[in-house]
């Protein structure tokens, strides 16, 4: 299954790759370095999708108490950790060339800031617990905190910013986007999920084989 | 009362329980004897629903100590290493806090009769920080005494005791066994265990290595139990 | 009243009781505020209109501040003689006893708020009486809203060496709504504005609040028992 799903992946990214940099056209105001879009807004995408997942699972790790939503759980924070990473570091090398900076404090990247910082935190607080089903209780918690407080923050900081300017952001115009650029965005968003999903499978495997490692070297008493 | 089957429990990579079994029914006192690291403590935090089991279940009062906890709760007084005191607080007024937490009103005179009864009466208003730890000892017997529980879990409890309170202690163990209530009871001591235990189990690396009843151990019976089961198991 | 209200309202009282008593003392919070409006004044001033326009912004990052550390004394103090272990076994509701900490930590944060725009007031000669009744809805609201999440948090990092560290690296950034809500308010407040401008934010204040109560309640079993 995961094969497929990593061929799947991989033909997409290829794809992907080649409609974004070299089919879609060059984007009218902003030149090539639009063409990020192409990994920012998927990447984006799948960061929330992947603290989605953290969320469903660690609902129900706290409900069924089976490692098997834990292991799930962190993968999708890791795998969070790294596609919100991701968003940051495509967002700032767009602004850079776009505005002059590095950094920008606009609404969107600030929350995406604040999200990765969360995130990061869970990674932490499963990395600092050291009693594995205590880490996991909390990491449980902290998952569906965060995943609560995602569209919260989402909203104050963007009311916040809009009182102070006009936001400016790396966003693709929605209904007046030319079609081809829609189509190499969506092919890549497609690319981007298929790689979360087969990184996500595997990790898990991963973690699974080293559980089933552990608990027969503790077993064999 | 209190039945158990192959408790395991694993903290990491570290095996305290590697499966304990045992019963006690109502109306007898199981000692459990062993060294420091045996897992006598960590027996007693699972039959109390401290720690969840890694392996095995246990049944109390007929409640499963995974999906019955709060049953188990109710019928459970543990009486431990740990105080669960407030230093700045009054015995009276930890007494009341407890007594509300179980869900019960706390009522005065109930609260005034245990302390009474573990002769505590005249320091019911001076606070814990300020009384001896054999004093503070005897505040937590009166909170298990309240209680009124059907399964008593005594974790080292004799240790640092004076006499008075020993006596306490034992005298409160007896009235509660002959209320038909069933108590484990964790001490390093032998002698401890032959004075009070229905049956003695010996806790070795996890297992319980060695069980006899009481009746049949005289004082060196009970050490040769001892020894040759520490040797074998740890 | 309900056992749950009796559970609440008992770890509630306890919590006061124990804070008058403690011989480090709830006066270490109120000393730690005053000192922190000092601190601001060295940092900012000598000019005080600088601190005066900041002031909403000044007064939420020293609750905020001053928050963590009593969110922390709420659970440092069942640590000892392993009350926690206590709690846990009292056949109790544990959203009980979350609502009872997040009270007492709410009561202890309010008390501390109160004394520090008391002494801004007085220290820097503003006339801000007028805007106080709106300035303690707010840092109701506020405080409550950053308790509901902190007080889980307390709880975890309760067990572990690195917890005055871990607890605001935790929740600092998830209570950044809260932060930039009551920063609003408070600007709105002190500025005299009409409820107008204020309710979109009220409303998230409030929604925050909302949600991660009932996230609390539902979720503190949880981490009491892990």
């Amino acid at each position: 299954m995961h094969r497929i799903l990593g061929g799947l992946a991989a033909v997409l990214l290829a794809i992907g790759l080649w409609l974004g940099l070299g089919v879609a056209p060059r984007d009218a105001v902003q030149g090539n370095v639009q063409r990020i879009m192409y990994v920012h807004v998927p990447a984006i995408l799948t960061g929330y999708v992947a603290i989605g997942l953290v969320l469903v699972a660690s609902v129900a790790y706290l409900w069924t108490r089976r490692a098997a939503w834990d292991r799930v759980a962190a993968a999708g924070g890791e795998l969070a950790v790294c596609f919100v990473g991701l968003t940051l570091a495509t967002g700032s090398i767009w602004g850079k060339p776009t505005w002059g900076t590095w950094w920008t404090w606009d609404a969107r990247l600030t929350s995406t800031a604040l999200l990765f910082v969360i995130y990061l935190g869970y990674l932490l607080l499963r990395s600092v617990v050291e009693d594995p089903e205590r880490a996991a209780t909390y990491a449980a918690v902290l998952g569906i905190i965060g995943a609560l407080d995602v569209p919260i923050i989402h909203f104050s900081v963007e009311w916040w910013r809009t009182l102070h300017q006009p936001a400016t952001m790396l966003k693709p115009q929605a209904p007046s986007m030319d079609p081809v650029m829609l189509q190499a965005l969506l092919v890549n968003v497609a690319a981007f999920l298929a790689t979360f999903s087969y990184l996500v499978m595997r990790r898990c495997r991963l973690l699974t084989l080293r559980a089933e490692t552990l608990a027969r070297v503790i077993g064999s008493f | 009362m209190i039945q158990t089957s192959g408790l395991v429990k694993l903290y990491g990579m570290h095996a305290a329980l590697r499966g304990v079994t045992l019963e006690v029914p109502p109306g007898q006192i199981l000692t459990i004897l062993g060294h420091n690291g045996s897992g006598k403590t960590t027996l007693v935090r699972l039959l109390a629903t401290l720690a969840r089991p890694t392996a095995g279940r246990g049944r109390i009062g007929g409640h499963d100590l995974i999906d019955g906890r709060d049953e188990v709760r109710r019928l459970v007084a543990l009486v431990g290493h740990s105080t669960h005191l407030y230093d700045d607080l009054t015995p009276r007024e930890n007494l009341a806090f407890w007594e509300t937490l179980a869900g019960r009103r706390a009522d005065a005179d109930q609260i005034d009769a245990a302390l009474a009864r573990v002769g505590l009466d005249g320091q019911a208003d001076t606070r814990v920080r300020a009384l001896s730890s054999g004093l503070r000892r005897r505040v937590a017997l009166a909170r298990a005494m309240l209680r009124e529980p059907r399964v008593l879990l005594l974790d080292e409890a004799f240790s640092g005791l004076d006499q008075d309170s020993t006596k306490r202690l034992e005298d409160y163990l007896h009235a509660f066994k002959a209320g038909g209530g069933a108590a484990v009871v964790v001490t390093h001591s032998l002698g401890r265990a032959l004075a009070i235990a229905d049956r003695v189990a010996v806790l070795a690396g996890g297992r319980i290595a060695a069980e006899a009843t009481r009746a049949s151990l005289t004082e060196e019976a009970l050490q040769r139990l001892y020894l040759s089961a520490t040797d074998a198991g740890a | 009243m309900s056992p749950f209200l009796r559970t609440a309202w008992a770890v509630f009282w306890k919590d006061l009781l124990v804070e008058r008593r403690a011989k480090e003392g709830a006066n270490a919070l109120g000393f730690f505020a005053i000192l922190l409006l000092f601190l601001f004044y060295f940092a900012l001033g000598p000019d005080s209109d600088r601190i005066r326009a900041a002031l909403p912004g000044l007064f939420w990052l020293a609750f905020i501040l001053a928050g963590v550390l009593g969110l922390g004394r709420a659970f440092a103090l069942e640590r000892e003689n392993d009350c926690l272990d206590g709690l846990i076994l009292a056949p109790a509701d544990k959203g009980a006893i979350y609502l009872g900490k997040l009270a007492g930590t709410t009561a202890l944060m309010l008390a501390m708020e109160v004394i520090f725009v008391t002494a801004t007031g007085i220290f820097y000669n503003l006339d801000i009486w007028a805007a106080v009744p709106r300035l303690l809805l707010v840092a109701l609201a506020g405080t409550i809203g950053f308790a509901a999440v902190g007080t889980l948090f307390a709880a975890m990092t309760a067990h572990l060496r690195a917890r005055e560290v871990l607890l605001p690296v935790l929740l600092l950034p998830l209570a950044v709504p809260v932060l930039l809500a009551a920063v609003k308010l408070t600007d709105l407040a002190l500025a005299g504005e009409g409820w107008g401008p204020a309710w979109p934010w009220w409303q998230l204040l409030l929604g925050f609040d909302v949600v991660f109560l009932v996230a609390g309640l539902l979720t503190f079993e949880f981490v009491l028992e892990a």
